[in-house]
């Protein structure tokens, strides 16, 4: 499998504070990373190095050098283009205040795309992926935000979907939502491997086990340990707060 | 609700009673200070209003001769259409001009210079309408005359830049407001999808924003109707059904105050004033009415 992104000596400070220190490591193609740790680990800033939008916080400063397809982002001039071949799902849903098409073909049309069959067909394969279309097929033309919180979330994702992205990153994706929707999220994302590298940033460690092929644990802006979830979630991983966070027995 | 309501002031403090008093009279003041208002004009022009004015030829004669001495007559249709059209153009470059700088104040300077222009702003508001109308009167007048060519500065156009950069202040800084209320996260979102900054503000925060930027614009038009000095001192002051920009006209407003001084109190011309300035409260509470229909509609959406 080849490295879909490799990032090497990356470093982010927020005004003077460190987020990131000296962090190497590669993604593989069509794998999903999974990536724990308890909070203040870096793992959001991580993401926003990934699509560039750590470029709209005003006092951050970065450092090292982050690869997609062997191309350093920061040397990409079409920084829109760039962030949309990655999708990115944030923590809390956020349904734009749009009809719910509005919201799915909201990077297309941004891209350009302008012709409605090619956006029709679109936002019902993005839905379908996203498992939402049969609850909302009927009231397309409804607001995002009525939704609720568990389809505003699966709606996010058909918006992440939207602009076909290579690398999916989800941040905490299912904080918001019930189990149940959760579950079936976590199917559609098996499903989305074939297509796509996933990473995963998540604080339900068996979340992980359940979806990762590999397993990245952060502590305070360090990788302590990258390696197959299997290795991650035995009894012995290389690095003692690796085991205790995985168990729970941390702190 | 009736019990923890009784409970609750039961266990309050004599001071905390004292100032919860002061601070509901101070709310309910604002209700009977308008319904004082309102109740002395009515008094004042009621008289005449019911008996002996002809309300049909009040609205639409363009005849405005209070003090002729055998045929008096009151027809404010030229001044209502004054008031109406000066605010029109007005408003025509001021929403433009208003929520472009709104916008770019929120969402396109840095964050040292938007304190500058937010300052700078204020300090435009405070600019008093006599100052305003003082331009109008000496530089704007020159201006209008040499562009133009026109025989006199005195007009609409002048008036209506007056107006509009009273009203800019007020758009800019209610509708910045608006657009700062949208949530960071419908920012980053957008951002994550690849939006260009200005897809993000014509795609997201403007509809996301809507209604305060629509209570901006209500607002603006409101001071426009309001506002006297300036006008009286910039439009030519001159009932005349206008033809176009470069027209002088007279307004409502600087009718009431230009005459009200020069008339006896108590007879027709003096209770005629009044019934102007009903009018112009009945145009307020319709234009704020419709703003508060229209809003309610777009929540309803």
């Amino acid at each position: 499998m080849g490295n879909k992104i490799e990032i090497s000596g990356l470093e982010v400070h927020y005004g003077g504070k460190p987020a990131l220190n000296r962090v190497s490591f590669d993604v593989h193609e069509n794998e999903i990373l999974g990536i724990i740790g308890p909070a203040q680990s870096g793992k959001t800033t991580l993401l926003k190095v990934i699509n560039r939008t750590l470029e709209f916080v005003p006092e951050a400063t970065l450092n090292g050098t982050v690869k997609l397809d062997g191309v350093d982002i920061s040397t990409v001039s079409d920084v829109y283009g760039l962030r949309r071949r990655i999708g990115m799902v944030l923590p809390l849903p956020v349904g734009l205040p749009l009809s719910i098409y509005d919201n799915v073909a909201f990077a297309p049309r941004a891209a350009g795309i302008r012709s409605k069959s090619q956006l029709d067909e679109l936002v019902e394969r993005c839905l379908q992926q996203a498992a939402l279309w049969d609850e909302v097929e009927d009231r397309l033309d409804t607001l995002g935000t009525k939704l609720s919180g568990g389809q505003q979330q699966r709606l996010t994702i058909a918006r992440a979907l939207s602009h076909e992205p290579e690398v999916l990153c989800l941040d905490e994706f299912s904080i918001a939502i019930d189990p149940v929707t959760t579950m079936r999220i976590e199917e559609v994302l098996k499903t989305l491997r074939k297509e796509m590298t996933i990473l995963l940033v998540t604080n339900l460690v068996q979340q992980a086990k359940r979806l990762a092929t590999r397993t990245a644990f952060f502590l305070n802006g360090d990788l302590i340990e990258i390696d197959s979830t299997d290795v991650i979630f035995s009894d012995t991983p290389t690095q003692q707060a690796t085991y205790d966070y995985v168990n729970g027995t941390f702190g | 609700m009736n019990i923890l309501r009784k409970k609750s002031t039961a266990n309050l403090p004599f001071s905390e009673t004292v100032i919860e008093l002061f601070i509901r009279l101070c709310g309910f003041s604002c209700i009977i200070f308008v319904f004082g208002i309102f109740f002395f004009v009515f008094r004042e022009g009621a008289g005449f209003l019911f008996n002996g004015l002809d309300i049909g030829q009040f609205l639409t004669s363009p005849e405005w001769y209070p003090t002729s001495l055998n045929n008096k007559r009151y027809g404010t249709f030229a001044l209502i259409l004054g008031t109406f059209s000066v605010t029109a153009l007005a408003m025509c470059m001021a929403v433009p001009f208003g929520l472009g700088a709104a916008i770019f104040v929120s969402e396109f300077c840095s964050p040292k210079l938007r304190e500058t222009f937010k300052i700078v702003i204020e300090l435009l508001a405070a600019i008093p309408s006599v100052v305003w109308g003082f331009i109008g009167l000496t530089l704007m007048n020159q201006l209008i005359i040499q562009v133009f060519n026109a025989p006199i500065g005195l007009t609409m156009l002048n008036g209506s830049i007056m107006l509009a950069l009273m009203s800019v202040p007020i758009i800019v800084s209610i509708a910045e407001d608006a657009l700062k209320a949208v949530p960071d996260s419908y920012r980053e979102a957008a951002e994550a999808l690849g939006a260009t900054r200005w897809q993000v503000v014509y795609r997201v925060l403007l509809p996301a924003a809507k209604n305060g930027l629509l209570a901006a614009v209500l607002l603006g038009a409101a001071r426009s109707i309001g506002e006297t000095m300036a006008v009286l001192m910039a439009t030519g002051h001159s009932v005349n059904i206008p033809s176009g920009p470069l027209s002088w006209i007279r307004t409502l407003t600087a009718t009431i105050a230009a005459e009200l001084g020069e008339v006896a109190r108590g007879d027709e011309h003096y209770q005629v004033l009044f019934i102007i300035g009903i009018l112009l409260f009945t145009i307020t509470f319709v234009v704020n009415l419709i703003a508060d229909l229209v809003i309610k509609g777009i929540r309803q959406e």
